[in-house]
């Protein structure tokens, strides 16, 4: 195994870049070396100048998403080694705007997310219990995998339709309104309907390429997500077209 | 200043790479994704074409016989060659995509994505064998 490998990293100074250009380090290559560990190591020792996100290295916080070779990854979670003999291209998540080198701005997603109420609602007038919800293991299971998400947002990296359609809800916001639901203790799915069924960025707006899920590193599945609520929003439609005077 | 790059709320100014027209050609699930929604046009195709037969059917034998040999035309052959292949990529690609958006529980257990596959296949032959015995028997 080659004990170096160069990392071509993309840089964006705002203040003095026109675009975004590429700059080349070369690093030591360890066994044991995260694609962070390598952003670490230049940001330590050779060019503190380098601005990334990252936190915990253990993939929980969902910060250090980048795009590894063109792939939307963790860096936390993806050896250098992997990449040998290199060169491993490191460059911003896609379909967001890119504040400074590998930093991006996720407003977009953080303006949409409220939008879907991806919290529990309660039916009216219920008062707030004494102790916990309760709900069977089985009841866990039907949401759980949704609620896995930690929102790094490589599956908006890696969604062509959210690149092409900025209205779009984009995957892991329509997954965290099925988490929502799919749970037994949530009331919320008629007010989630109006959001997550818009003509205009709304599940609709998904083709189903599907690669979404295969980037999840969480396996939260997304696409599964948008087009099981495809066939609720169907479903309710049915419903208030045969039924009109029935609830939502 | 390239034009590229855009004054946001929170930041001096921000780049925002545009998306590039051939950016199905960058992953092949993304021309698979494109593949697919081009087979559309095929499936319409063949029910145009569908349509043209029953149209001749009911105008006479004369008729008929014109669509035949429009059929049996090289260029119509291959370009229904062509629209099969298309139509049955597309429906290789929505039954394997199929498990994912249907979720089915019996006894409280959900079934498996593969038996759902299955079905689709079965249903598909199904179909199909019945068509088969009403054009052919």
């Amino acid at each position: 195994m080659a004990d170096r490998i160069v990392m071509q990293v993309t840089r964006y100074r705002p203040d003095h870049d026109k675009a975004p250009t590429t700059q080349d380090y070369e690093i030591p290559l360890r066994k044991d070396w995260a694609v962070l560990d390598g952003l670490n190591h230049i940001k330590d020792h050779m060019d503190g100048t380098l601005s990334y996100r990252w936190s915990c290295r253990m993939g929980i916080c969902g910060s250090c998403g980048m795009n590894v070779n063109g792939e939307p990854k963790l860096t936390c979670g993806t050896f250098l080694t992997d990449y040998a003999p290199g060169p491993v291209r490191i460059e911003p998540l896609s379909n967001f705007p890119v504040v400074r080198d590998l930093v991006v701005e996720i407003g977009d997603f953080m303006d949409k997310l409220p939008t879907v109420k991806p919290w529990l609602i309660r039916a009216d007038g219920e008062p707030p219990p004494d102790a916990e919800y309760l709900q069977t293991p089985a009841e866990l299971e039907d949401y759980k995998q949704y609620s896995m998400c930690i929102n790094c947002m490589l599956c908006y990296s890696a969604c062509p339709i959210y690149g092409l359609d900025p209205d779009f809800l984009g995957p892991a916001a329509i997954a965290l309104a099925q988490r929502y639901n799919l749970d037994s203790r949530d009331h919320g799915d008629h007010e989630r309907l109006d959001a997550l069924a818009a003509a205009e960025g709304g599940v609709w707006s998904c083709t189903y390429v599907g690669e979404c899920t295969k980037v999840c590193p969480k396996h939260v599945d997304p696409a599964g997500a948008i087009q099981r609520y495809k066939v609720t929003a169907v479903n309710q439609s049915i419903k208030a077209l045969l039924m009109p005077w029935g609830k939502r | 200043m390239s034009e590229n790059v855009e004054y946001g709320g929170y930041y001096a100014r921000w780049h925002r790479p545009r998306v590039s027209r051939l950016w199905w050609l960058r992953r092949r699930s993304y021309l698979v994704f494109v593949l697919r929604e081009l087979s559309c046009v095929f499936v319409a195709w063949f029910v145009v074409f569908l349509l043209l037969l029953v149209h001749a059917v009911s105008s006479g034998e004369r008729e008929y016989q014109r669509f035949l040999d429009l059929s049996a035309n090289p260029w119509m052959l291959a370009l229904n060659v062509v629209a099969l292949c298309f139509v049955l990529f597309h429906t290789i690609t929505w039954f394997a995509l199929t498990p994912q958006a249907i979720v089915v529980r019996l006894r409280g257990r959900r079934v498996p994505g593969r038996a759902i596959l299955v079905l689709s296949y079965l249903a598909w032959a199904a179909v199909s064998a019945v068509m088969a015995w009403v054009i052919l028997g």
